[in-house]
């Protein structure tokens, strides 16, 4: 029984209108050369080599893409690779990228263990005797976009909300009213933006209006 | 170039180009790069206004919707910006490095003439020659996409004959900031 693939085929697709069959065929945009990058180290894989990496970039393209990492790391590439370089040289190279290899990963460690400890700092600052305003201090080291975390602010608050640079010439989110209380249950609720922040690390502050100087 | 570059401090601000502006930026972009015009058109329709993001030190980079696409220094040339060319290899000439440059050019130094007129390397032949001042592609031995984007200190011709000091001015690599940077 012949399945049903070869039933009908579809209409062929109208012949690309030709305007005149002398004339030169209308230029046509050259397509771009699709480069894959490696998702680690953001090179092409072929320079994975050079990166701080190295070891996970193996790791992740022989899952991906064995095939290029036949191409690239398998004995006969690695020869090819020596044969054009003295020995001296390339021994040299190997222990550099090791060296900047355990060099990246401590680097990454205390990247995570400081953003693990940074703060997020809420603070309620009087404007008036009855108004305030909250300021939010820190979201972006939680790798958060101040600006859209600021129009969710305003939207969710129907409030003013903005970025704004703090004395010491760091971004905060400056949200008119009082609305502390309510920034730190979006927080540990993970609403919207405010994703990955262990709640832990927020912390309340109050800031009371200097008396007249 | 953009070895140390922050977008928080080093960007002074960002403009929409002016028309007219933008018309013989298209029209010295066509006639610096080996690129037709429909390709620039696929890359940057006409449409689609650039915008021009103003850095210290002269740097202007150009975008468009954000993607950064080409970048000049003061009123040099343009230069591709390195995922551009890895898209469109061919826009400018090609010339390449040894293996034991590479290293040197993935940490931001000059390339040097003698990694360039070494075994490994590969300079246009004479026919060829470029002068001077003239931006272009740099390529590896054994890889097959470009590594960096430079600008010749040297015409190539001399270079073979200096065979001493720098060769190409290394404007854009691997792994620098500006790579980096996905979007502005």
């Amino acid at each position: 029984m012949a399945p049903k693939k070869g039933q009908a085929p579809p209409p062929a697709a109208p012949a690309a209108a030709a305007p005149d069959a002398d004339a030169p065929p209308p230029p046509e945009p050259v397509p771009p050369v699709s480069v894959l990058y490696c998702a680690v180290c953001s090179y092409p894989p072929e320079y994975c080599e050079f990166g701080a990496h190295l070891t996970k970039c193996k790791e992740w393209l022989k899952e991906e893409h064995p095939d290029l990492f036949d191409k690239y790391y398998s004995d006969e590439a690695l020869q090819t690779k020596v044969g054009t370089l003295s020995l001296e040289a390339q021994t040299k190279l190997e222990k550099d990228v090791a060296k900047k290899e355990i060099k990246a990963e401590a680097k990454a460690d205390a990247a995570l263990k400081k953003k693990m400890a940074s703060q997020i700092i809420i603070k309620r600052i009087e404007r008036n005797k009855r108004k305030h305003i909250t300021s939010v201090f820190g979201l972006e080291a939680f790798g958060i976009d101040l600006k859209k975390a600021s129009k969710q602010f305003s939207s969710k608050f129907a409030t003013g909300s903005s970025v704004t640079k703090n004395p010491q010439g760091l971004e905060e989110i400056v949200v008119s009213g009082d609305v502390s209380d309510e920034i730190l249950e979006m927080i540990e609720n993970e609403v919207g933006v405010l994703k990955g922040i262990p709640a832990d690390n927020v912390e309340l502050v109050e800031e009371k209006k200097k008396k007249a100087e | 170039m953009f070895k140390k570059f922050q977008p928080s401090t080093d960007i002074a601000g960002h403009t929409p180009v002016k028309s007219s502006i933008q018309r013989s930026i298209r029209a010295s972009v066509l006639s610096q790069w080996k690129i037709e015009p429909e390709t620039l058109e696929a890359i940057w329709p006409k449409k689609e206004g650039l915008i021009h993001v103003k850095c210290r030190e002269h740097i202007s980079i150009y975008t468009v919707h954000g993607e950064p696409l080409i970048f000049q220094h003061f009123d040099g040339p343009f230069y591709p910006t390195l995922k551009l060319l890895h898209k469109y290899p061919y826009i400018l000439p090609k010339v390449q490095v040894d293996r034991g440059a590479i290293r040197f050019l993935l940490a931001g130094a000059h390339m040097m003439c003698p990694g360039l007129t070494s075994a490994g390397g590969y300079l246009p032949p004479a026919d060829a020659a470029l002068p001077a001042g003239s931006p272009v592609a740099i390529h590896a031995e054994g890889k097959e996409h470009a590594v960096g984007v430079g600008i010749t200190k040297l015409g190539t011709e001399e270079m073979r004959k200096v065979n001493k000091g720098v060769g190409v001015e290394t404007a854009t690599y691997l792994g620098d900031d500006l790579w980096a940077l996905q979007t502005l």
